[in-house]
């Protein structure tokens, strides 16, 4: 099985985790040559051949964790195989490996559930589907049958929530970030670009191209090296923690909600108002019910479906903790808001609203950065897009020059002909 | 039944310990009167505001191993004052409420400064403190006498020392500081997830720093009770106390991974821990035998506390 969330012990190498229960053992001791060889094999077949197999755990990113976890799942000799929006986090091109191991594995006899909300995954890859709605089964059909608008509109009941129309080019006021030659070690080098108020700025590229370092670094989160950032008509400079870039008027929403920004075993309430409670307070004191209050209408707005404001996080599915995780900024009217991966995991309409909400935001004045590794949605949701690649700043496209052609080779720009021969 | 739900730890907590108080009425013949109650309030003061400082650090995600040695490092600051220096109570009170402050800011800085886990620089703590304590007094009880018993003495028209209202003071002062306030609100979120706090802007370190400071300095003020009740100041005071305080903490509930946990239901830890032991002292139960019992007390305890989340479908 391969959960949506992951499960990997992050201080443990590639090679055990893959292997954890079924190490290969001589008299009680770990073989250690034979565990190696075993992994090398379970790392090429989802195309991770230039992976150390020693290699820790937590020093990699999500999207090549969550290969991982599929290699872990697919060295198994296994009957049944579910896979629980095991793509969240992959590039195209990880995609399409996948899907040839899972094709293999079909052709092997192995039966396979595959969880998403990504329709054209489906359709390429599924041979009957069901539609679970509010916790029932409501349509059932083999997938040649259907158009995407089907399952839509049995998933959103009736109603259809997918329409993202891209607002038309907008006037842009004034400067709200700027970032000058930021680097990190040698993992970010000399990456500038500016954002503007109003603006939705996307940010693509491979998995490990950067994008999520960059985010953190300009928010303080982790220590950069050199480099400058500037929010609003504040003084330029580094952050040095979070609580400063905050301070100064920005937002971010990470990658792994449930490790880095949700109190899961908190309420809803509670993670709501955590980067607000000066507004609910008065000298230090807290005011229980303003908050109730704020935690009410933002349940209200974003649609959070939650019994009450005082109902645990980790009860709410993916998408209405997405809400919450991103709800906090909301009332703080951010002058930058950093989203990273803002839909992961999360189901179509949560997403579509969260797209709403993230336009909304923007309308308002805020400007919005978001990674993504899902080009469709930089598209529909972007009025500029940024690629990076290798640590450098590789692209720059806006909806007049863009196409899924051009960011694949902004993509793989910055990498050297041997590393793209790796890739690919 | 708006309270049975709002409150349902802490009523259940309640009758544990009214249930013992009940047991131990029916196995001795002279344990259910006001002479017990006036003991039992006499002797759990320094214990009560130890464990509900401990309280704080366990719920913000750490623990402090330190404390009854700091109880007795400001037990013996305080007896070296007011009986070879002649200091009078008013101004070596404090000065034994800032040595334990110190301590516990010592604790606090390494802590987070450092980033070392808080259970080893407290345990080094415990040594320096414990040590110190022995050498403030060349390892000699200090007899204080009669100047440091006002502390101990009834409250007008009470049966019940001041110390007693003293501690439940400290205990209702920090369950307001835990609920009404902004840092009491952070302590909760930093031992729930630091990660996530850093990320929401907040900077965790002076809140933990503070959380510490606090602990430290209920063990200061635990020493006066404990050097009132008895008179002297031995540098002995308070060894093993740390793990009494632990055990009161965790029998009120406070998770021991942090994030969850009230100083009201640690009280009530406290009672049932004194409880037991006054009981058991009444019907006869020898030192040995207490310390079994006290034992299968603790793990029942957080046994039943984490059977009945499980059942209400917390995760635990």
């Amino acid at each position: 099985m391969v959960m949506q969330e992951l499960n990997l012990l992050s201080t443990l190498s590639v090679a055990e985790n893959i292997f954890l229960d079924r190490l290969p053992q001589r008299a009680g001791f770990i073989c250690q040559q034979q565990l190696m060889r075993m992994a090398v094999e379970a790392l090429q077949r989802v195309g991770l051949s230039d992976l150390l197999p020693s290699t820790i755990v937590g020093t990699l990113g999500m999207g090549v964790r969550q290969l991982l976890e599929i290699a872990a799942a697919l060295a198994r000799r296994c009957q049944v195989l579910i896979l629980d929006e095991p793509t969240a986090a992959l590039t195209q091109r990880e995609v399409d490996l996948l899907f040839s191991n899972i094709r293999r594995l079909q052709a092997d006899g192995v039966g396979i559930l595959y969880i998403s909300h990504r329709m054209d995954e489906i359709r390429s890859i599924a041979s009957r589907v069901s539609v679970l709605r509010d916790g029932a089964c409501v349509a059932q059909y083999p997938t040649g049958d259907v158009n995407p608008n089907q399952f839509i509109r049995d998933m959103s009941g009736g109603e259809s929530t997918f329409v993202l129309p891209r607002v038309k080019q907008k006037k842009f006021r004034s400067t709200v970030l700027t970032v000058e030659k930021l680097c990190v070690g040698v993992r970010i080098r000399e990456v500038s670009f500016s954002l503007m108020s109003g603006e939705i700025l996307g940010l693509a590229g491979l998995v490990g191209s950067g994008r999520t370092l960059t985010l953190r670094a300009l928010f303080g989160a982790v220590r950069a090296t050199s480099g400058s950032v500037t929010v609003g008509e504040g003084a330029s400079g580094l952050f040095t923690h979070p609580s400063q870039a905050v301070a100064a008027g920005m937002g971010m929403v990470p990658e792994d909600r449930r490790h880095d920004a949700l109190l899961l075993s908190q309420s809803v309430r509670v993670n709501a108002t955590l980067s607000t409670l000066p507004i609910h307070s008065k000298r230090g004191w807290l005011n229980v019910h303003s908050e109730r209050h704020s935690a009410n209408r933002l349940c209200d707005r974003l649609k959070i479906a939650c019994k009450t404001p005082e109902q645990t996080v980790d009860e709410l599915s993916g998408g209405n903790q997405q809400k919450v995780s991103l709800g906090r900024w909301l009332e703080r009217s951010c002058e930058v808001l950093l989203c990273d991966e803002p839909t992961r995991g999360v189901d179509a309409a949560s997403k579509a609203s969260i797209h709403n909400l993230l336009r909304n935001v923007a309308a308002e004045g805020t400007g919005v950065l978001v990674v993504s590794s899902e080009l469709s949605e930089l598209f529909s949701l972007c009025d500029r897009i940024l690629v990076m690649s290798n640590g450098r700043m590789t692209g720059d496209f806006t909806a007049d020059n863009w196409s899924e052609e051009v960011i694949h080779a902004a993509a793989f720009k910055g990498l050297s002909t041997a590393q793209r021969e790796s890739v690919t | 039944m708006k309270i049975l739900k709002d409150h349902g730890d802490t009523v259940g907590i309640l009758a544990v310990w009214i249930l013992l108080v009940l047991l131990f009425g029916v196995l001795s013949d002279h344990f259910l009167s006001a002479n017990t109650l006036t003991t039992l309030a006499g002797r759990i003061p320094a214990l009560t505001v130890i464990a509900a400082g401990m309280t704080l650090v366990l719920i913000v995600g750490g623990i402090d191993l330190s404390v009854g040695s700091v109880l007795g490092l400001s037990s013996a600051v305080l007896g070296l004052l007011m009986v070879d220096w002649k200091v009078p109570l008013v101004i070596s009170a404090p000065i034994a409420i800032v040595v334990g402050m110190l301590a516990g800011t010592v604790n606090g800085l390494f802590t987070v400064g450092l980033r070392i886990p808080s259970f080893l620089v407290t345990l080094g703590m415990l040594e320096i403190c414990r040590g110190a304590a022995y050498l403030v007094t060349r390892s000699q009880t200090k007899y204080i006498g009669a100047s440091v018993e006002p502390l101990a003495s009834m409250l007008p028209g009470t049966t019940f020392p001041i110390s007693f209202f003293l501690s439940v003071g400290v205990v209702v002062g920090l369950q307001v500081l835990l609920e009404k306030t902004i840092l009491g609100r952070h302590i909760v979120a930093i031992g729930t997830n630091e990660h996530a706090v850093r990320l929401a802007g907040i900077d965790p370190r002076p809140a933990k720093i503070l959380v510490f400071l606090v602990c430290g300095t209920c063990a200061g003020v635990g020493s006066l009770f404990h050097c009132a009740r008895l008179g002297s100041a031995d540098p002995n005071a308070g060894s093993g106390m740390e793990l009494a305080a632990i055990a009161a903490v965790v029998i009120g509930g406070t998770s021991l991974l942090g994030g969850r946990g009230s100083v009201i239901k640690t009280f009530i830890g406290v009672l049932i821990v004194a409880t037991l032991e006054a009981g058991l002292a009444q019907i006869g139960a020898s030192e040995p035998l207490k310390r079994v019992v006290t034992g299968a007390v603790i793990i029942a305890a957080v046994s039943v506390d984490v059977f009945r989340r499980r059942c209400i479908g917390e995760n635990v």
